[in-house]
């Protein structure tokens, strides 16, 4: 931390105007981002309270609920009807569609499979989506599909990876954190990014959510399916809630002796670090009492209170935007249908089509909607051809596939009942208004009111952005 | 006036940055970092990325005649300057979209440096380092060496005076935390903060410099100091990426700790690493030093592209080597030139040439205790065998009956086997050679579907049978017999198809069959006769048969003619899995098809008639006997068990490439694995020393050449991280980039002094860091001055000792250290201590975290082990790196997860509990306990309010475990009063680990 005098003495200031010593400033410092000098004038000048960087431009969001669907589900049994595999079933692809892809598992000329479920029109908007999702057909109105999207990247760590941090090996920042880099954070009591993961263990690891070179503070923070929901923030057994609070007491006593000696700032933000730390222990519980929902939302979202499930995820994302949690990721693993394409996409539509169905709906009917971007998909798609390998024990399943897959968002600006993008008879290439990934990344920045360009941060050698040299906001999809 | 903050802010820096840099106006200070910020990323080196001819990063460019952007002393001549004044926004420089515009201060730099003559630098990182003689005026009192004066010298300049010496106390703590990562014991705390006082009071820096001697001897010096450099180096104890399996990298770290502790010179230690293995009669402990660059992560997920992942492993050695060893920014050219160093696209890829020549084995390490064991283990063995023959269940002549019957069946067997070498081999990839006795080696990079086309001059003609050996080498992974080093099995292979062509004309094989086969994937069938079905998906493998020789005989339909033989054989599936070591042979005699022999030494002796055989073959042939038959079986398998080899410990090394099979380095477009161009070769960067012409253009010429006296770079960037080791800052800020963009250095003079010395003291760092901790600048008291907050905010010029957050292994060890528990067991595999649930298992595959028992659970936290995509949670929580990259400079935060963490983890309650409950079995009064605790934790006693405070605290706790003795059982699982206590004081040492004082050093 610097040790610039004003920096100090605005802290101070603002510390003992906040008479409990916590306030936003120091909780930018804190959780949100890492406070720099302009943000202390800032704050100073009553003007922008938390980030690094002022918002580019109008934020439309105030908040990301990112549902990642780790494994990749296939975009050919859920949302687009291609009849010509059908028709062609067991037929390698020309070469002229194939050109020089590699596989990770299957041969270039494997036959192709055909759609594994019934497809229909949805909503007045008449949004193309199978069986497989009924509960995503009652918000066909209120999603906004992009049904070319694709990446650059053909295995799931990498994929994952370049997904959520813009590069394809772990080191960078992911979405989560240049936004917490950038805006810091609104919520007092809780972790601003939050991650939660409800099936298996992740591909990309700890990377997915890794501040990388940015600052730490702005790591995203792992909720836990078990006991409490952040880390150590019970706590321990055989030390009463009285004793705790006296031991916060005498360790502020013995740390204000401390500055009083040697001066050092930093010691005033350790005090506030603690007394931050006292009150996550009273509002992370807080957060967690799903029974105080009525029994129509946990319905809704047909989950139970004390059960971990993609359902319960979801209900407390919606419950953390209530309380100014600013990103917050969802990874539901399980998606890779390397086998049985039809079998994992039934069973992981049960997991999780009714509770993302839910979220929109639940976020619409309490206003806030508009104020919050809900973003649904893989890391990439899966192959029109056929997996089957009687070695592995495999058949009718799908490979990776990155040139051509789709995504959903809904909230914020993004045009409710809007389907954009459009690919070959096989499902193989886009052929009209594809997406990149790094152009779903800008969006999800100007959303929150951020210029993936200009949102830099100097790192060895050079200025670094989550978008690289790439990526241009989907302004088509946008009101 | 009501000054705005912004304004007051703007003025102190800009009036900080006028004392420091008051004499005049310097380019490489002042100027170049400018125009580097602002204008070189279109006027730099990047030819592709500049926009007009106007170059501005080279002194030609800079004052060139035709478009003058500088014309000296003249600025109305100089372009520039009408560039960046212009109100037109068409011509006005930096454009508006580059979002660079110069600050009215810059511009007035700008302008006062063209007036005055505009004086051009070469770049000072670039330039060798010169030792000076420190600056007057010299201030008599106060130095201690040389760095003394440097600093005192910047101080006077900007009207500071250096910080009094700091408290004995103090002093102790810092010196102990710094040079060797732990704390004082209570009873060195007394020791030491009465023998480095003199009488009047003060610091006796006698005592103190062999208190530092005695810390610098000690071997938790090299295990603290390892940890750092174990940064750079991005060690973790697994592999990274989806499935982040365990590696074997921990001998490499220990040869840090060892290296250190031996006070190996810094050119040696880098040598060593970079190029150990190519030494002149390269020891193992040589070869394990390479292991630096094995750091580097490994996919194993299924599918990806082996050859990817490695062209990703060689940008990351290069991106680590510049930082590592120039201080340079190596990365930023992988896609295209520099923005702003002399760096070209091409030249990164000329510099990854010197070390992409490698293959990556791994090494044996002999020790003594395992060659021991397996002679005991062979000579127990040798004893069983003698006692087989007695176990015999029947009388001798049954046995002789049976042994007889039983040689007759191994002769019905047994067949002509005659081995063969081709005349030509060829792969896709991998190299193959043919070494003795027809046996052939394969090496270098494999792919995921590798094809082998062997061809053959076979005179022999109606041959019914072929067999392949797949054999085991300890040059191989796992000793093989395949190449899988990855993904799968390592050691594995997957041979898919073989097909024989004769004379070009392809030859049916009707039947395979083979000793051993498994699948590691389900119960799916794998086996000799699926290598010959036609089905590329199918084949032969032998998961879990690794380090021995398996067997495939293969029959054709009807016998093969004599002529020109090509045996092709693909290998492959989603992962790369090629043979790494066989040999074919033919019969031609008509015996059954079997692949069930002897091991071949044995198999030999079958060929003996039985009149020509000795005594001692007819012996080992019985007791082949013997072994195999039924009735013995219990017995042979111990004896087997006895006789197999105990592995070595292994270590990942580098190896550099035979010369059969270079591989070959292109530049490659945009930094794409999949779009080189053209090939490069070797080149150092020609903007630093030359390369002499008495080395070698590979990896051993270049370390030497890293660490040639030329060099620039190296020492100051070597000097400088060790400054910043000790306060937090370097004295160049940053400590990874001495380019064009890094910051210029706070005390130039004092940098390049330490720099030479280094050299001088023969890359000592030890001479390095007595020389930084026996100075007075770091000895001073850490209260913050506060005549320096105007003129000095960030404390660049030292005018007290910097407070510093402790590195998360510093910080647990010290809590370790306090509470008594710390192992003082160096070396081996790394150790897990407490963690919460769900960190480990939030990574691929939920693993479990399964804590260590007994001392390895307090082991020092170097020992940690690294799970990269699943860190350690207490040393995320307080930003130790994860591995994935090279790490300089950590972060270091300071967060209310931080504060949860120490309060309430696992790990520290189980600590806190443990010196707790120590505390209450003290028979002594509450104060001297309290005393202690903060000797322990604090290295200090309390002052008489801590002592009050602290004590009523205590007595706060103790009444309510009183009043409530079974939340004290809870706490510390004993019973009655003595859990009172044990409860009571686990809570003031827990407290006490969070205090501020704890978490720092000061």
């Amino acid at each position: 931390m610097s040790h610039n005098p004003l920096l100090q003495l605005t802290r101070r200031t603002f510390l003992s105007d906040c008479g409990v010593g916590t306030g936003k400033l120091a909780l930018a410092s804190l959780l949100g981002s890492r406070l720099s000098e302009k943000q202390a004038i800032a704050e100073v000048d009553g003007a922008n309270l938390a980030g690094n960087v002022q918002p580019h431009h109008k934020q439309q969001v105030k908040a990301v609920i990112h549902l990642f669907m780790a494994g990749a589900p296939s975009q050919l049994e859920l949302f687009t009807e291609k009849p010509l595999l059908k028709e062609l079933e067991g037929q390698p692809l020309p070469d002229s569609i194939l050109g020089d892809q590699r596989y990770a598992f299957i041969q270039a000329n494997a036959g192709v499979l055909g759609p594994q479920f019934k497809f229909g029109r949805h909503g007045d908007s008449g949004q193309e989506i199978s069986e497989a999702l009924p509960y995503l057909h009652t918000i066909a109105d209120d999603i906004c599909m992009f049904r070319a999207v694709h990446t650059d990247q053909f295995n799931h760590a990498p994929a994952q990876l370049f997904f959520n941090t813009g590069f394809g090996q772990p080191g960078r920042p992911s979405i989560g954190s240049w936004a917490m880099y950038a805006l810091g954070a609104e919520t007092q009591d809780l972790p601003a990014y939050v991650v939660m993961n409800t099936g298996g263990g992740l591909s990309g690891g700890a990377g997915l959510y890794s501040s990388g070179f940015l600052p730490t503070v702005n790591t995203g923070v792992m909720f836990r399916n078990q006991g409490a929901p952040i880390l150590n923030v019970s706590t321990p057994a055989g030390i009463s809630d009285q004793s705790q609070q006296e031991t916060f007491a005498v360790l502020r006593e013995l740390n204000e002796q401390q500055y009083n000696k040697l001066n050092d700032p930093e010691i005033q933000t350790r005090i506030s670090s603690f007394e931050m730390a006292a009150r996550l222990q009273v509002s992370a519980p807080e957060l967690m009492e799903l029974n105080r929902e009525t029994q129509e939302t946990l319905d809704l979202y047909g989950c139970k209170p004390e059960q971990a499930s993609f359902g319960r995820a979801c209900l407390l994302a919606r419950r953390m935007v209530q309380r100014g949690v600013r990103y917050i990721n969802i990874f539901h693993s399980g998606w890779d249908a390397h086998s049985n394409v039809k079998g994992n996409c039934s069973s992981n539509c049960t997991k999780t089509d009714q509770a993302s169905a839910a979220l929109v709906k639940d976020l619409k009917r309490l206003g806030l909607l508009d104020s919050t971007l809900v973003v649904w998909g893989g890391e990439f798609g899966r192959t029109p051809m056929v997996e089957q390998n009687p070695t592995l024990g495999r058949s009718n399943g799908r490979d990776h596939h990155p040139q051509a897959y789709t995504m959903w968002m809904a909230g914020g600006s993004m045009k409710p009942g809007f389907s954009m993008g459009q690919t070959d008879d096989f499902g193989f290439h886009p052929t009209a208004e594809g997406v990149h990934v790094h152009d779903i990344q800008a969006t999800i920045l100007h959303q929150m009111g951020l210029d993936h360009e200009k949102l830099t941060y100097h790192h060895a050698g050079r200025d670094f952005r989550l978008t690289d040299v790439h990526g241009k906001v989907i302004t088509k999809a946008m009101t | 006036m009501k000054l705005s903050p912004t304004f007051i802010l703007v003025f102190l820096c800009l009036s900080f940055h006028q004392r420091i840099l008051a004499d005049d106006i310097s380019f490489t200070r002042d100027i170049r970092p400018i125009l580097s910020n602002k204008c070189y990323k279109c006027h730099g080196p990047d030819d592709d990325a500049r926009v007009s001819e106007m170059r501005l990063d080279t002194e030609t460019g800079l004052f060139h005649t035709d478009y003058a952007p500088i014309a000296r002393g003249n600025l109305k001549k100089s372009a520039i300057v009408e560039r960046i004044l212009s109100d037109d926004p068409d011509i006005r420089m930096p454009p508006t979209s580059a979002n660079k515009d110069l600050t009215a201060q810059e511009i007035r730099l700008l302008q006062q440096w063209i007036k005055r003559g505009a004086k051009w630098e070469p770049h000072w990182a670039f330039q060798k380092p010169h030792d000076n003689t420190p600056p007057g005026p010299r201030k008599r009192q106060w130095p201690n060496n040389a760095i003394d004066d440097y600093i005192a010298n910047r101080l006077t300049l900007n009207g500071l005076t250096p910080s009094k010496i700091t408290d004995s106390y103090t002093l102790i703590r810092r010196v102990f935390l710094d040079l060797i990562g732990l704390p004082p014991t209570s009873d060195e705390v007394k020791e030491y903060s009465s023998t480095i006082v003199n009488k009047d009071g003060e610091i006796d820096q006698d005592a103190y410099s062999s208190l530092v001697d005695n810390l610098m001897r000690r071997p938790q010096y090299g295990e603290r100091w390892a940890r750092r450099w174990l940064d750079l180096a991005r060690y973790a104890d697994t592999n990274g990426y989806e499935k982040d399996r365990d590696r074997n990298m921990w001998p490499y770290r220990d040869w840090v700790i060892r290296a250190i502790n031996s006070r190996m010179p810094f050119d040696q230690f880098t040598i060593e690493q970079l190029a150990g293995d190519m030494l002149p009669m390269a020891t193992v402990s040589q070869r394990v030093a390479t292991g630096f660059h094995r750091n580097t992560m490994l996919n194993e997920e299924g599918g990806i592209d082996p050859l990817e992942f490695r062209f990703y492993a060689m940008t990351d050695r290069v991106a680590t080597t510049g930082t590592t060893w120039l201080g340079l920014t190596t990365g930023c050219a992988q896609c295209h030139t520099h923005k702003y160093d002399p760096i070209t696209h091409r030249q990164y890829y000329e510099f990854m040439a010197f070390m992409n020549n490698t293959d990556e084995p791994d090494l044996d390490i002999p020790d003594a205790a395992t060659d021991k064991a397996h002679e005991d283990n062979l000579a127990r063995a040798g004893e069983l065998i003698g006692k087989l023959r007695g176990q015999y269940p029947h009388n001798d002549d049954q046995l002789d009956k049976d042994f007889q019957a039983w040689l007759g069946e191994q002769r019905k067997r047994i067949r002509n086997w005659e081995a063969v070498s081709p005349k030509k081999m060829k792969t896709n990839l991998p190299h193959l050679q043919l070494e003795r006795n027809h046996v052939i080696f394969a090496s270098g990079d494999s792919s995921k579907h590798d094809v082998f086309e062997l061809d053959f001059d076979i005179p022999r003609d109606q041959v019914t049978a072929i067999r392949l050996e797949a054999l085991p080498d300890p040059r191989l992974p796992n000793y093989g017999p395949g190449m899988t080093n990855y993904e799968g099995t390592i050691g594995d292979f997957f041979l898919t198809e073989f097909e024989l062509h004769v004379d070009g004309k392809r030859i049916e094989l009707a039947k395979a069959t083979h000793s051993y086969a498994k699948n590691r994937y389900g119960n799916q069938d794998t086996s000799a006769q699926l290598m010959i079905d036609g089905d590329i998906q199918t084949g032969w493998s032998v998961h879990n048969g690794q380090a021995k020789r398996h067997v495939a005989v293969i029959a054709p339909t009807s016998p093969i003619p004599a002529g020109h033989w090509k045996v092709v054989m693909h290998f492959g599936r989603h992962f790369s899995s090629s043979l790494g070591k066989f040999r074919l042979s033919l019969a031609n005699d008509t015996k059954p098809i079997t692949a069930l022999e002897l091991p071949p030494a044995y198999e030999q002796l079958l060929y003996i008639p039985d009149e020509q055989q000795t005594s001692e073959q007819r012996n080992t042939l019985l007791t082949q006997f013997l072994l195999q038959t039924s009735e013995l079986k219990e017995q042979a398998e111990r004896i087997r068990a006895l006789q197999e080899k105990p592995r070595y410990q292994r270590a990942m090394v580098m190896q550099e490439r035979p010369l059969q099979n270079p591989r070959p380095t292109h530049r490659h477009h945009r930094g794409e694995f999949l779009n080189p161009r053209e090939e490069v070769t070797p080149q150092p960067l020609s903007f630093l020393h030359s390369f002499p012409e008495d080395l070698p253009r590979n990896r051993l010429g270049f370390a030497y050449w890293i660490m040639s006296k030329e060099n620039p770079l190296t020492a100051r960037v070597i000097a400088n991280r060790q400054w910043d080791a000790f306060f937090g800052q370097g004295l160049v800020a940053t400590v990874d980039d001495f380019g064009f963009q890094g910051s210029p250095p706070s005390h130039p003079l004092l940098l390049d002094h330490l720099a030479t010395q280094l050299i001088e003291n023969e890359w000592s760092i030890q001479w390095l860091h007595k020389y930084i901790v026996t100075s007075a600048t770091y000895q001073q008291a850490s209260r913050v001055n506060p005549d320096a907050l105007t003129v000095d905010p960030e404390n660049r010029l030292l005018s007290y000792f910097p407070r510093i957050r402790l590195d998360a292994e510093v910080f647990r060890d010290a809590v370790l250290q306090s509470s008594g528990l710390l192992s003082p067991k160096m070396y081996g595999p790394p150790v897990k201590p407490l963690q919460p649930e769900g960190i480990a298992s939030a990574a691929y595959g939920s693993p479990k975290w399964t804590a260590s028992t007994g001392e390895d659970r307090y082991r020092r936290s170097l020992y940690t082990y690294t799970k990269r995509t699943a860190p350690f949670a207490m040393f995320n929580t307080f930003d130790a790196p994860s591995g994935e990259s090279c790490t300089a400079k950590r972060n270091r935060s300071n967060t209310a997860l931080q504060a949860l963490t120490v309060l309430n983890d696992v790990m520290f309650l189980d600590i806190a509990k443990q010196f707790g409950t120590t505390l209450s079995k003290q028979d002594s009064s509450p104060p001297t306990n309290v005393e202690e605790a903060f000797l322990r934790i604090l290295s200090r006693p309390p002052n008489e309010i801590e002592m009050r405070t602290v004590t009523r605290y205590y007595q706060s706790l103790l009444n309510e475990y009183k009043a409530n003795p079974k939340l004290a059982k809870t706490l510390v699982g004993i019973e009655g009063e003595a859990g009172t206590e044990a409860a009571a004081w686990t809570g003031v040492v827990r407290m006490l680990f969070s205090t501020d004082e704890a978490i720092n050093k000061k």
